[in-house]
């Protein structure tokens, strides 16, 4: 079976400072996988090394069954990963509109581009009300979304997602939520890092715990959720 | 009256000199961190350029065209040999690897062509004069402001409409983050050097036709008054460049002109002065940079 994400043994390293160790994870095709786990357990560290930004010091990483292990950022993005990343970190001094037409730069058709920013306005109508707006007056919430919708602009097939609903309204977060499952329906596959473990798990169709940097659990979110003694070692809010 | 116009036009023109060297250098930095001190000498180069051309019987116009594109190239060989290999390295070394490249440069400027300034002759036309209320004016220093602000009006509206521009924007803010779209950084980047080696190029060109001649050092002391207007401006800031730019311009200008006889020897410590009180004032510059978050 291909699977969306296969890692094995990924190790990623700051220096002296070991970020993850061995971390093995898998992610299905159409489905949402829960990366979780405490503060500074590995999650970001993970996402970006799969992304390209980090060097990986061990393991490998394939995707779509084709190993883009040490690939270069761009080269992923055109195996079809895209990132929303931790912090949103959307391009503040753009216009919302300009955050979506420079993401759309890496498609090689204008045409596709162009169909794909008024589709992410129609699918985001607030984005399509403040297009003109520069991105770093957006709410927390909507600079979410337009992170989103930046990241959907390279028509992904696997989309990471970096703690979206991090710091937002209970409102908002919802709405993002929606979102997720929307883009599962669509058939996008999802890692999803979160600290909102009970959100997560319910979304999710398989589900890996981190901690310190290692694999601490891994399975159906339902059996996470029941395992009292994990739920208090690592997934307490 | 007749004398304020003029010294207007001159200010002026100095001034967009200023904030044409000085906004190339702040979209440089403004990007990937590097004070370039070798930019002067990359305009220094355009100006060999535009000389060695009309020494080969090229006409003017075209002289002047490969001049600007000798800066061009200039700027992106440099990238390429010396500052890519060092991208992501601290400030401070950054800016020493410049100083060597800059060194280096005027060095080959000095055995390969002359350490002695070289003329360059233009048609008498170019230097010809017309009448202002009164004021006689230059025609150079006239097209020189022309240049400047078609060159600076240009630059906006590709930083502002082009993808490319909007990508340079974005790589000032968060490179890596571009970087995760899928953009191509080295591209980013390699096209910064150009543009900013294209206004030294322009620079080149306008210094040259007012002075008629290019010397090993020709870059340096303008580019150096260009470092200032950045500072002034604000650091990674573009429009603030541009502003510094034209406000040292323009006090240099106004100190030459109407101080006495005797405190002209102090014009440049005149001109630091104020722009050190304008800092104290604003310690980010007139216009800052609106992500200061470089470390
Ligand atoms: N740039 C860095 N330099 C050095 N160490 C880092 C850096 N970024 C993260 N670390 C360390 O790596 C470890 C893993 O951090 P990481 O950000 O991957 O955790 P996380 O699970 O995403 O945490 P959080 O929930 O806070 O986002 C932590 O010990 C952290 O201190
Ligand atoms: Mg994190």
């Amino acid at each position: 079976m291909e699977t969306a994400l296969t890692i094995r043994g990924l190790d990623v390293r700051y220096g002296p400072v070991q970020a993850t160790r061995g971390v093995d994870l898998t992610a299905a095709v159409g489905g949402v996988t829960a990366l979780l786990g405490a503060n500074g357990a590995g999650k970001t560290s993970t996402v970006m090394a799969i992304a390209g930004a980090l060097r990986i010091s061990g393991g490998s990483v394939s995707i779509f069954g084709q190993d883009m292990t040490g690939a270069a950022p761009d080269a992923i993005v055109r195996a079809g990963v895209a990132i929303s990343p931790e912090g949103r970190r959307v391009f503040s001094a753009l216009s919302v509109e300009d955050n979506l037409t420079l993401a759309g730069s890496v498609v090689a058709d204008t045409a596709t581009a162009l169909d794909r920013k008024n589709a992410m306005m129609q699918r985001f109508p607030i984005l399509g009300e403040r297009r003109k707006q520069l991105a770093g007056l957006l709410s927390g919430g909507e600079q979410q979304m337009l992170a989103v919708a930046r990241a959907l602009m390279s028509g992904p097939r696997l989309l990471l997602m970096d703690e979206p609903s991090l710091g937002l309204a209970p409102q908002m977060v919802d709405a993002i939520f929606a979102i997720i499952e929307e883009l599962r329906d669509e058939g996008i596959s999802i890692l999803l890092v979160e600290q909102n473990a009970t959100l997560a798990l319910d979304v999710a169709d398989h589900a890996v715990i981190l901690a310190n940097g290692a694999v601490a659990a891994a399975g159906a979110p339902d059996d996470l959720k029941n395992d009292k003694l994990l739920q208090a070692a690592y997934l307490a809010a | 009256m007749d004398l304020i116009i003029q010294q207007s036009i001159n200010a002026i023109s100095l001034g967009g000199v200023y904030a044409m060297l000085a906004l190339g250098l702040a979209i440089v930095f403004s990007i990937v961190g590097l004070i370039n001190f070798a930019h002067g000498d990359i305009m220094t180069f355009g100006g060999y350029g535009i000389f060695l051309s009309l020494a080969f019987g090229m006409s003017p116009v075209a002289a002047l065209a490969i001049g600007i594109g000798a800066a061009v190239v200039m700027a992106l060989t440099l990238e390429r040999t010396a500052f890519r290999a060092m991208r992501g390295a601290d400030v401070v070394t950054l800016l020493i690897t410049s100083f060597a490249v800059s060194e280096i440069l005027k060095v080959l400027f000095q055995n390969t062509i002359s350490a002695r300034p070289v003329p360059i002759s233009f048609p008498a036309a170019w230097s010809g004069t017309y009448e202002i209320g009164g004021a006689t004016i230059g025609v150079v220093p006239t097209v020189s402001i022309i240049v400047a602000f078609v060159s600076l009006l240009g630059l906006t509206l590709i930083l502002r409409r082009t993808a490319t521009g909007m990508a340079m924007r974005a790589a000032a803010e968060d490179l890596e983050m571009l970087k995760l779209l899928g953009v191509r950084a080295n591209r980013v980047v390699a096209m910064a050097f150009a543009l900013s080696g294209l206004l030294a190029g322009i620079a080149a060109v306008i210094w040259t036709a007012q002075r008629g001649s290019v010397d090993p050092m020709m870059g340096f002391f303008p580019v150096l008054k260009a470092f200032i207007a950045t500072v002034l401006g604000g650091l990674g800031s573009l429009g603030g460049a541009v502003l510094g730019g034209f406000v040292i311009g323009v006090l240099e200008v106004l100190t030459q002109a109407f101080l006495p006889d005797g405190l002209s020897p102090y014009r440049d410590a005149i001109v630091l002065a104020l722009v050190i009180a304008a800092l104290l004032w604003r310690p980010d510059g007139l216009l800052p940079a609106q992500n200061a978050n470089r470390s």
